[in-house]
């Protein structure tokens, strides 16, 4: 069963033909990675998937609880129907604890108004309290309970992008978007990383895409690679093939030069 | 947990005790008019900064139109007490409204503008008002509106006070008051977890300027006398000093900022000649020793556990209702 499909989408800004006529569907439970070189449009796409940006021409169509269709992509509505993305420059939220970042992310999942928020209803309590608990819950599964009271600017790196995946994965996704998610990292934080994605994957039952420049990480996790090239699919398919594929290599390494 | 809740109870008494301690001082005259009149006026710009800490420290939305939502506040409850004789309390609550639906009405075009942007679009906004209110003869124009009855005293300020600092308090400690903060620190990934940030910040606007109007609708009912020129672009820095000086972000500072700043011109009053000198000399060391407030980010920690956690002590007394 497919969740996201993607009809000749293109995107330009002015004269910059970011993307070009891209057709992909995306399967359920499936991890994705999409490489290609920098300037290839990969984060381009994922703004476009998350309505960042609206498309020039073609049709995003996401499968999910229900069909979504391109003219209902709004950037505060993607989570509502399930998709959430982390960025390639971490954004959390600096100057508020860890647990605040947590609670953000439960933000779609609230449904007290704003009297009930003055008067202090039982309905605040309730949905407050309850909150609290899933967020304690989902720190704990990342590792990071100890320090939920520091704000999120005084964590390693390596945590700060662990918490961004997990105030994602607070908003209970289907579809996980990851930008990068390991920019940045030694590899034994990379090795470490991989193994949260296919542990999230399983646990959250997620389908995930990710951009990522660590092949490594790339071949080990992914069920099918995109590669990109001057906003064009170049290429598609299973770790082996695309590790093979000639226009991948060309896109990466530039063309053989006959000897004269 | 009981603990937390005797502390709160222990709160209430502290501050019902000084209010009575007050009211009777001031009832047996040891507080004469003069001292009254600096304690009405530090319950106003305690209110006004404390709803601008909400727009401009929390939500991040830089305004210089506070005065503005004053002004409306004012010019309501002045019309709705002198002209057609309603009660305060209708006149206090509509003054509200009226620059809460102001708020909405601007906010929605302007909000789309991020900071110095905004703070210009606001400014404009103050200007507009403050011109309307001139040419307008039947508050008054220029000359201002006279022989509004006084309404407003120790209890109304001291009621207003709190409540404006409960309920603002409660707001940011909901999810939607986090929201509010979200936009501040990252719009993007705000947005991107759910936030409607044009909803969230059209609403910290709408708040803000609610209390901004009852505050105006106090004003107005302690002097008898408003002009438009006394909710000027002045009036808005001056509001963003207090803001500013007790610490962006901070509901307890904007109150020390208040009291600190109101007493402080009080005592340069005796030497009128230096008085703008001297305070512009105290505003200079306090931001360039503590450029982020007196305060900073730092809220009621005297009435905190002394563990850090401030949503647990919330969460605990919602375990016990449950």
């Amino acid at each position: 069963m497919w969740v996201l499909s993607v009809n000749s989408l293109s995107k330009n800004f002015g004269g910059i033909k970011a993307i070009r006529n891209i057709n992909v569907n995306i399967e359920k439970g499936n991890i994705i990675g999409l490489i290609g070189p920098n300037g290839a449009g990969k984060t381009t796409f994922f703004n476009l998937l998350t309505g960042i940006y609206s498309p020039t021409s073609g049709e995003i169509t996401y499968n999910l609880d229900s069909k979504i269709r391109t003219k209902d992509l709004k950037p505060h509505k993607i989570v509502h129907y399930g998709i959430a993305r982390t960025f390639q420059n971490i954004r959390l939220f600096k100057d508020m604890t860890v647990l605040d970042n947590i609670l953000i992310g439960f933000h779609n999942r609230f449904k007290y108004g704003i009297g009930s928020a003055f008067l202090r209803l039982p309905s605040y309590y309730k949905a407050e309290a309850n909150a609290y608990e899933n967020a304690l819950e989902l720190l704990e599964k990342f590792n990071l309970l100890d320090k939920k009271d520091e704000l999120a600017k005084n964590l390693p790196y390596g945590d700060q992008r662990k918490l961004e995946i997990a105030r994602a994965l607070a908003a209970k996704p289907k579809l996980l978007l990851l930008d990068e998610p390991a920019a940045g990292m030694n590899p034994i934080e990379t090795k470490e990383l991989r193994e949260l994605i296919n542990w999230i994957r399983e646990a959250f039952d997620l389908t995930i895409i990710l951009i990522e420049h660590d092949m490594s990480l790339v071949m080990n996790i992914c069920d099918e690679v995109l590669v990109f090239d001057y906003g064009n699919l170049v290429a598609q398919g299973t770790p082996e093939e695309i590790q093979n594929d000639e226009r991948v290599i060309k896109a990466y390494l530039g063309e053989e030069v006959e000897e004269c | 947990m009981m603990n937390k809740v005797n502390k709160k109870i222990l709160l209430g008494v502290i501050l019902f005790a000084f209010y009575i301690l007050v009211h009777v001082l001031i009832n047996t005259g040891i507080i004469d008019s003069y001292y009254e009149l600096n304690l009405v006026i530090i319950g106003i710009n305690i209110i006004l900064a404390v709803s601008l800490n909400l727009i401009t420290g929390f939500t991040g939305q830089f305004s210089l139109g506070h005065a503005a939502f004053m002004s409306m506040g004012a010019y309501t409850s002045a019309i709705l007490t002198a002209k057609f004789n309603q009660p305060f309390i209708l006149a206090l609550l509509l003054s509200g409204v009226v620059a809460s639906v102001a708020g909405i009405l601007i906010g929605i075009p302007t909000l789309r503008l991020k900071g110095d942007y905004l703070a210009i679009a606001t400014l404009g906004f103050g200007e507009i008002v403050r011109v309307i209110a001139i040419n307008t003869d039947y508050i008054g124009g220029a000359i201002g509106f006279n022989d509004i009855p006084r309404y407003t005293n120790w209890t109304w300020i001291f009621a207003s006070v709190l409540v404006t600092i409960l309920l603002i308090k409660r707001f940011l400690n909901s999810y939607h008051g986090r929201a509010c903060i979200a936009i501040r620190e990252d719009e993007i990934a705000a947005e991107s977890m759910g936030v409607n940030t044009t909803y969230y910040k059209v609403l910290a606007f709408a708040i803000g300027a609610f209390f901004a109007g009852t505050a105006g609708s106090l004003y107005a009912n302690y002097f008898y006398f408003i002009k438009p020129d006394s909710f000027g672009f002045m009036k808005s820095i001056d509001i963003l000093v207090i803001v500013v000086f007790g610490g962006i972000g901070s509901i307890l500072g904007s109150v020390i900022g208040a009291i600190s700043l109101s007493i402080i011109s009080l005592f340069l009053q005796g030497i009128p000649e230096l008085r703008m000198v001297i305070y512009s000399v105290i505003l200079f060391v306090i931001m360039v020793y503590r450029h982020k407030g007196i305060l900073g980010k730092r809220e009621f920690k005297i009435f905190k556990s002394r563990k850090k956690n401030r949503k647990k002590v919330e969460f605990n007394v919602g375990a016990i209702s449950k």
